[in-house]
């Protein structure tokens, strides 16, 4: 009998943890032989804490939303008795959403241990360096990747394989591949997932880069956020060298030189842009720099340095060894393979999902996700983060590949996708992203510094019922100077949250702006609470919750709420049993 | 603006006498021959100290030979870095677009009116410091907040209450 726990960030946010010592401490009293293991995320993160149960046969039986109790009753019945307790374990149609993906960067996550390197190699890992480094030549790993048409999964979707050419063609005896672990973008964490439950494929996927392009170095830029993905990873590095895979004179083949170490990062979004992120290798302040010299010529410390996301690299060994024929017989014309997506926000089932390139927005969101919570009025999906958009509902037969998503106005940025209803207002949200760059922007060009900053008043003056005519132009006219004025891609993509919900949902921006109300009811300024007189029945208790007094009225006779007191904190409408309260 | 040099110099020697200086040099003498070691650096002393006060600032400028300005430059660059002593209990507000939407807005109102301190401040006892930080990475269970090192998910205004509410009688037992 086997144990194994998920425990990612957001399993152990959960509480994998307490569920974990509970299955240790129970084995450990009763004096059990069963293995207990951990592993990563399965991506169903709404059905965290998961333990499965793997018997003498290897049939496995999933339990999810596991509590400390539960897991006491797992051991008694399942461990002891062997009966399985079915109303805890998943449901088929939970289940289902697994088979509806295609796994390939996050195939080993929540199904691998990710601190034991022989459960990475069993699954075959290792392998596809091995064949590179004795069966192929540099130019043969460059070339297998181009037939695979793999692009750059952290934001722009350059071809992978064009940024290794131009490294490996550039002469220079020391060379540097980087991979950037920095995932920024609020609402992304696929990355965190991979360095937290497969950190091997990547470290593998570096080592491939580094054959490809001829660098003896590699440097993974975590952020410092991601504690348990750093811990995860200096656990794999070590082990990695242990086997024989990092060092010198790798699987014996002469001059064959790799080895890794891992930089946290500090703090910054900006550093997720490759000239900005070398800066802060370099110690500096994490500015970018002037593009060319390239990194490719011209990187880290003056030399030849690649820079790839996590889960462009993840990709990489599967690529190697099932050749790039495979991957590119998945996805679209232009977008090849398949995508990681965050699914976040109103979703009902809430997670990681793989799926091929160019399968409808409305298959992810509804087939997979599980449509809106509460069945509530999907509004829109926001792609890309701070440098995307929000997509609307209308256009939610959008196929996901890059080509596809950009034409709406978002981009397909890391992957993240954060789920809105009729509840959430398209202003705040533009408000939001914009306060993010605005903190986020390194000061370096003015457009953006000053530009995002205005941008940020302009929506905090709306959503607060003081914005004036004509500042959905000025809004717009300042996006495109900020674009235009703007050296590296944060400030280039800083205006487009706002300038996609202007086009898309214009209507909102003039509710707020010239009707004084919030269609959503979110923007505190503009909404109104009032008592219906025919549904209070004036039992008072609206009256004594109420923080500042500002509700009147005689026992059993209807109450009012004097709007010049009123701070709009919504306690009122809370405690009401008798649905009295309105919010308009 | 005052050079941050001049501003502290009388404070400077006031505070160099509190400060343990020993384990901040072993770490110096770790990355002496690491080109572009500050950040790592100063998060290592960050460890230390749980902040990063200006005297040592100035020290590791002189030690490293890198300008203070260029130290100071640094370490308000990035969020990671705190150049004030925080409370016992560090209270990290997700703010990513997952935890707005799903309203840490509200999370932020309720714990300010627990703890009586605004974003950014730490209470008068020192137990509790409040800030709000860039996605944590765990938007399925949003709104999310991290005390020193656990994870607290799914969260409503009575939850986020009700966690520091027992983690300050829990102090207060202790005393």
């Amino acid at each position: 009998m086997k144990i194994v726990i998920g425990q990612g960030s957001c399993g152990i946010a959960a509480g994998a943890n307490k569920v974990y010592s509970e299955i240790e401490k129970e084995i450990g009293e009763r004096g059990l032989q069963v293995d207990v293991e951990l592993t990563g995320c399965i991506g169903m993160c709404f059905l965290e804490p998961i333990v499965d149960v793997i018997d003498e046969e290897g049939l496995k039986t999933t339990y999810v939303n596991v509590t400390p109790e539960m897991a006491k009753e797992i051991i008694e019945k399942h461990i002891l008795k062997n009966q399985a307790i079915n109303e805890y374990s998943i449901v088929a149609d939970d289940l289902s959403i697994l088979k509806k993906q295609k796994r390939v960067a996050l195939r080993n996550c929540g199904l691998i241990n990710p601190e034991n390197i022989d459960e990475y190699i069993q699954k075959g890992g290792y392998k596809a360096i091995e064949k590179c480094v004795k069966e192929m030549s540099p130019d043969e790993v460059i070339e297998e990747v181009k037939k695979s048409g793999l692009r750059g999964r952290g934001g722009a979707g350059f071809p992978t394989w064009f940024k290794w050419e131009a490294a490996r063609k550039s002469s220079d005896s020391i060379k540097y591949i980087v991979c950037n672990a920095d995932e920024g973008d609020p609402g992304a964490f696929m990355d965190r997932s991979i360095l937290e439950g497969d950190p091997h494929s990547l470290i593998e996927g570096m080592l491939i880069g580094g054959f490809a392009i001829g660098a003896k170095e590699g440097i993974i830029y975590v952020r410092a956020e991601y504690p348990l993905a750093i811990l995860r990873l200096k656990k794999a590095i070590k082990q990695a060298r242990e086997k024989g895979f990092l060092g010198t004179n790798i699987f014996g083949e002469e001059g064959f030189d790799f080895d890794l170490r891992i930089k946290a990062g500090a703090g910054a979004f900006v550093c997720g842009e490759e000239t900005a992120l070398i800066a802060s290798l370099e110690g500096e302040r994490g500015m970018p720099r002037l593009k060319p010299p390239f990194p490719a010529q011209k990187g880290y410390w003056g030399r030849p340095t690649n820079i790839n996301n996590v889960e462009t690299l993840a990709n990489i060994p599967w690529i190697l060894e099932k050749s790039g024929e495979v991957f590119s017989a998945m996805g679209t014309e232009k977008s090849k393979g398949t995508k990681v997506f965050a699914l976040t926000g109103k979703i009902k089932k809430g997670g990681l999902v793989e799926v091929p390139m160019g399968i409808p927005l409305k298959e992810i969101i509804f087939d997979i996700g599980g449509g809106i919570i509460n069945d509530r009025k999907f509004k829109a999906v926001q792609m890309g983060g701070p440098s995307g958009g929000c997509i609307p509902a209308q256009l939610i037969d959008t196929p996901v590949d890059y080509e596809s998503i950009t034409k709406t106005g978002a981009i397909m940025g890391s992957g993240g996708m954060v789920v809105m209803d009729e509840g959430t207002c398209m202003v705040d949200m533009a408000r939001f992203f914009l306060e993010f760059t605005r903190k986020e922007s390194c000061g370096k060009c003015i457009h953006c510094r000053i530009g995002t900053k205005r941008m940020l008043e302009i929506l905090t003056r709306i959503c607060e019922g003081q914005g004036k005519d004509g500042d959905i132009e000025l809004l717009e006219e300042l996006g495109i100077k900020i674009k235009e004025g703007s050296l590296c891609g944060l400030g280039q993509t800083a205006p487009n949250p706002v300038l996609s919900t202007i086009r898309y949902f214009r209507d909102e921006y003039e509710s707020h702006i010239y009707h004084k109300k919030c269609p959503a009811k979110q923007c505190i300024s503009l909404l109104t609470y009032s008592i219906l007189k025919e549904k209070c029945v004036g039992c008072g208790l609206c009256g004594r919750q109420c923080p500042v007094n500002a509700i009147e009225g005689e026992i059993k006779k209807s109450h009012k709420i004097d709007q010049e007191k009123c701070i709009k904190c919504g306690k009122c409408k809370d405690v009401c049993k008798f649905e009295a309260v309105e919010l308009m | 603006m005052n050079c941050c040099k001049g501003e502290h110099s009388n404070k400077s020697k006031l505070g160099m006498e509190n400060i343990d200086f020993k384990k901040l040099d072993l770490i110096l003498e770790k990355y002496r021959d690491i080109s572009g070691s500050l950040i790592s650096v100063l998060q290592e002393v960050q460890e230390i100290y749980s902040y990063l006060p200006m005297e040592v600032l100035n020290y590791i400028a002189d030690k490293m030979k890198i300008k203070p300005a260029k130290v100071h430059g640094v370490a308000t660059f990035y969020t990671q870095f705190r150049l004030k002593p925080v409370g016992k209990y560090m209270i990290m507000l997700c703010q990513g677009t997952a935890c707005h939407v799903n309203g840490s807005k509200a999370i932020e109102e309720a714990l300010s009116d627990e703890l009586n301190i605004k974003e950014g401040e730490t209470t008068e006892d020192n137990l509790f410091t409040l800030n709000n930080v860039a996605c944590l990475g765990c938007c399925s269970l949003s709104p999310v907040m991290m005390i020193n090192d656990e994870t607290y998910g799914k969260l409503t205004p009575e939850k986020a209450r009700k966690i520091v509410r027992e983690m300050k009688e829990k102090e207060q037992k202790v005393v």
